[in-house]
C-alpha cells in the first residue's frame, strides 16, 4: 500500500549570519492512512520544524535543502497521483489548495492561533469558502456542524464569539473543528494540550481518537509528553538533534525499545506505579546547542554505550531491525549515513 | 464553614488556617468593587518539618496564590499562617508587618517555575547567588566567594563558573542556579512552583533527583506547587488536591492515588497519560469547565461536574474533615463513594 505520505531524507537548515543549524538533518518516514503517527523529542530535535517543512510553512532564514515530501492524492477515478510537496512554491496556488483542505495543523497555542479581532464562526466560514465552492451560509452550515462534532455546547452561539470569549478548552475545540472543516486526509497536531489542563487534555485527546476513527484521516501527533504518545499514537518516531533514532509500533517503543535514547528518556520519567522519592536515572548533560552538534551520532556523548572511534566519527543511518522497528545506533547495525 | 480540623503538633514547620485572597473586582469611574474573585477561598493545611507537601490542581484553582501568600508575596485576606522559627517561637506570617517579616525572610525562599525569566540577565552567578547573602548581612566579600562556590558545587555546577552571566547555561542549569539561590541563606521552608514544568524531559529527572538529594542533606521541607501528578507521586510525602481556591482533598501521596476520596481527585487520577500503551486511561471522562473563581457554583464548587451529585451538595458546601488519620475531604459522601485510583 502506498503512504498517504512519504517523507524521503528530509533536510531543513537555517541559514544563519552565525552559522548553519541543521534543525533537520535526513529525517525518513511513512504516514498511512488511518494512521497515528506520533513524532516525539525534547526541545530542539526538530519535530515541529519536520511539520512545518511538509506544510511548506518554514520560516526564513529556514530552507528546505534536500529530501523529498511525497503527498499520495486520491483522485475521483481512484488512480493515484504522488506529488512532491518540497518541489512546490511555497506560495503557489497548487500549495495553498493543499495546505489546510488536505493537510491541515492544530496549532499549539490556541490563544495566538485566532485573530482576536474577527469572531471564530467568520475565521472558520473563511477557510471553508477558500476551499469548498459553497456560498457563505452554506459555509456557515459546515461551520455549525463540525462545531457540533466537536461538542461545543450551544454552537450558534459560540460561531459568533470571539476567540478571547471562550476558555481555552473550547478555543481548543474550536480549532480543531477548523481543522476538520474540510476533511483533510492529513491531519498535524502540534502539541495540541501542552497548553491545557489534564482533564482538558483528556477531553482534547478522546475528542482527537473519536474523530480520526469516524473520518479515517492520519493524524501526525507531535509531542514530549511521553504519556500522551503512548495513549494516543499507533506508530511512533523518536528524535533527537534533527535526527530519527527510532522508529516502530508504539508497543515496541514502550516495552522493546533499542536505541539507548529512547531507553534512557523511559527510564527518566517519573510513572505511576514506581517507588516514590527513590532517584531516577538520568541521561547525564544536557542536550548541546544546535551550533556545536557533535560529531557522529548526535547523542554519543550523553550514551551510556557509545563505542569510541565510531559513535564519535560516523553517523548512524535508520536500519530495520525486527519486523516494524528501525533504528539509528551503531549497537544494532553498521550502516551509516553516506555524506 | 468554620470547622478547624487541624489539630497541634510539635513536629508542624507550618499550619495554615482557613487562609483566604480575595482579588477585588472593580468597575466604573469609582472603581467600585462589585465583587471577588475568591482566588483562595478558605484553605486549611499544614506542612511537618523535612516533608514535602504537594499542592496540585487545575490551572486557575489558586495554587499558585496560596503559595505567594505563604511567603508574604501577597497579603492574605483573612487567616492564619503559623509558621514555626529557628528559634522555636511561632509566627503568625499572616498578621506581621514587613519589618517584622525580614527577619524571617531568610527561612522561606522560593524556586520558581520559569528558569530563563527568573535569573536577571545583567548579572553573574556570583551576584544572583551571593545577592541574599549581601541583603541578609554577609557582607565580607571573600566569605561570599567562598559560600557561593561551595553552593554552586551543592547542585552540581562548577564554582569556576562563578563569573559567567545566566545565558551561557541550559535550563535545567540555570534551574540549578535558581536552587542555589535559594538554598543562600539557609531556608527551611523552600517553596517550589512547578520547579521541572519548564524543562525537557531528561532534564526533569536530574533537576528532581537534586531536590530529593538536597532535603536529606539539608533537612529541607518542600511546599511543591506543581500539575504533573506523576512527577508529584514521586516527590511528595503528602499531596493536598485543590479545586477553585479550596483544598478538596489532602492525604498521604499513595494513599491519595490508590483510593481517593473526592471524585475531582479520581477524575485527575484517571485523565493522566499512563506512558505505557497497555495500560489505556482517561476512561473517566470529566465533562464541562472550571467554575469562574469570581462566580463559583453553590454547595460544592464541584457539583455540576460530579457524577455522585446529590441533593445536598447542590446546597451545603461540604466541611473538609478528617475521614480517617490524616486523610482529609471535602465531600458530603466521602463515606460510601468507592473511587478508582492508580497506582
Amino acid at each position: 500500500m502506498t503512504p498517504l505520505l512519504s517523507v524521503q531524507n528530509l533536510k531543513t537548515y537555517f541559514l544563519m549570519d552565525e552559522g548553519v543549524v541543521k534543525a533537520v538533518d535526513g529525517v525518513t518516514f511513512d504516514v498511512h492512512a488511518g494512521q497515528v503517527f506520533g513524532i516525539v523529542g525534547e526541545s530542539g530535535c526538530g519535530k515541529s520544524v519536520t511539520m512545518k517543512a511538509v506544510l511548506r510553512i518554514v520560516e526564513p532564514p529556514g530552507k528546505i535543502v534536500n529530501g523529498q515530501i511525497l503527498l499520495n492524492r486520491a483522485k475521483q477515478n481512484g488512480a493515484s497521483d504522488v506529488i512532491d510537496l518540497a518541489q512546490l512554491d511555497a506560495n503557489s496556488k497548487a500549495m495553498r489548495d493543499i495546505r489546510g483542505a488536505e493537510i491541515a495543523l492544530i496549532p499549539q497555542e490556541p490563544m495566538a492561533s485566532f485573530s482576536p479581532v474577527h469572531t471564530v464562526g467568520d475565521q472558520i466560514i473563511e477557510a471553508i469558502m477558500l476551499h469548498q465552492d459553497v456560498n457563505k451560509r452554506e459555509a456557515r452550515k459546515i461551520a455549525l456542524q463540525q462545531f457540533k462534532d466537536v461538542g461545543i455546547p450551544i454552537p450558534e452561539q459560540r460561531l459568533d464569539e470571539y476567540s478571547w470569549q471562550l476558555s481555552g478548552g473550547l478555543r481548543q475545540r474550536a480549532i480543531i473543528a477548523m481543522a476538520l472543516s474540510c476533511n483533510p486526509r492529513l491531519l498535524i497536531a502540534d502539541e495540541p494540550t501542552t497548553a491545557v489542563d489534564v482533564t482538558t487534555q483528556a477531553q482534547v485527546l478522546r475528542l482527537l481518537r473519536r474523530l480520526q476513527e469516524q473520518r479515517n484521516a492520519a493524524i501526525i501527533f507531535i509531542t514530549h509528553d511521553l504519556g500522551v504518545i503512548a495513549q494516543m499514537a499507533s506508530y511512533v518516531m523518536v528524535m533527537y538533534l534533527g535526527l530519527v533514532m527510532e522508529q516502530g509500533s508504539v508497543d515496541d517503543i514502550f516495552h522493546a525499545p533499542k536505541h539507548p535514547y529512547t531507553q534512557a528518556l523511559l527510564r527518566s520519567i517519573p510513572t505511576i506505579n514506581m517507588t516514590p522519592r527513590l532517584n531516577l536515572p538520568t541521561i547525564s548533560g544536557s542536550i548541546p546547542h544546535p551550533f556545536n552538534k557533535p560529531r557522529g551520532c548526535p547523542f554519543h556523548p550523553r550514551c551510556e554505550k557509545s563505542i569510541a572511534g565510531k559513535c564519535d566519527a560516523r553517523v548512524p543511518a535508520l536500519k530495520p531491525i525486527g519486523e516494524k522497528q528501525l533504528v539509528s545506533c551503531f549497537l544494532y547495525h553498521d550502516a551509516e549515513v553516506s555524506s | 464553614m468554620t470547622n478547624r480540623p487541624i489539630t497541634q503538633s510539635p513536629n508542624r514547620l507550618l499550619e495554615v488556617k482557613n487562609l483566604k485572597k480575595y482579588f477585588p473586582i472593580r468597575k466604573g469611574f469609582f472603581r467600585t468593587t462589585i465583587g471577588n474573585v475568591r482566588a483562595v477561598d478558605d484553605v486549611s493545611f499544614f506542612i511537618n518539618a523535612g516533608e514535602t507537601l504537594g499542592l496540585v490542581g487545575e490551572s486557575g484553582c489558586g495554587k499558585t496564590t496560596a503559595s505567594r501568600c505563604i511567603l508574604r508575596a501577597l497579603v492574605p485576606t483573612s487567616g492564619e499562617m503559623i509558621f514555626r522559627t529557628k528559634e522555636g517561637a511561632s509566627a503568625d506570617l499572616a498578621k506581621l508587618s514587613r519589618a517584622q517579616l525580614r527577619p524571617l525572610r531568610p527561612q522561606m525562599q522560593m524556586i520558581f517555575q520559569d528558569p530563563y525569566g527568573s535569573l536577571n540577565p545583567r548579572m553573574t552567578l556570583f551576584d544572583i547567588v551571593g545577592e541574599p547573602m549581601y541583603v541578609n548581612g554577609m557582607t565580607n566579600r571573600k566569605e561570599r566567594v567562598e559560600r557561593v562556590a561551595e553552593l554552586l558545587r551543592l547542585v552540581g555546577l562548577r564554582p569556576e563558573y562563578m563569573q559567567r552571566y545566566p545565558h551561557a547555561f541550559s535550563g535545567g542549569q540555570r534551574q540549578r542556579i535558581g536552587i542555589a539561590r535559594a538554598l543562600s541563606v539557609n531556608p527551611r521552608l523552600v517553596v517550589a512552583d512547578e520547579p521541572v514544568s519548564a524543562l525537557d524531559v531528561s532534564v526533569q529527572a536530574q533537576i528532581l533527583n537534586l531536590m530529593l538529594d538536597l532535603q536529606k542533606r539539608l533537612n529541607l521541607t518542600y511546599l511543591f506547587v506543581a500539575h504533573n501528578l506523576s512527577v508529584v507521586r514521586h516527590i511528595c510525602d503528602r499531596v493536598a488536591v485543590m479545586y477553585v481556591g479550596k483544598i478538596v482533598e489532602m492525604a498521604n501521596t499513595l494513599e491519595l492515588y490508590a483510593a481517593p476520596k473526592h471524585p475531582y481527585t479520581a477524575a485527575l487520577m484517571s485523565a493522566v497519560p499512563v506512558a505505557d500503551p497497555r495500560i489505556k486511561t482517561g476512561n473517566v471522562e470529566l465533562k464541562g469547565e472550571v467554575p469562574s473563581p469570581a462566580n463559583p457554583p453553590s454547595g460544592c464548587y464541584f457539583h455540576p461536574r460530579c457524577e455522585f451529585a446529590a441533593e445536598v451538595c447542590r446546597k451545603d458546601a461540604p466541611a473538609f474533615r478528617e475521614i480517617t488519620p490524616n486523610h482529609f475531604v471535602s465531600c458530603h459522601r466521602a463515606d460510601e463513594l468507592r473511587l478508582p485510583g492508580i497506582g
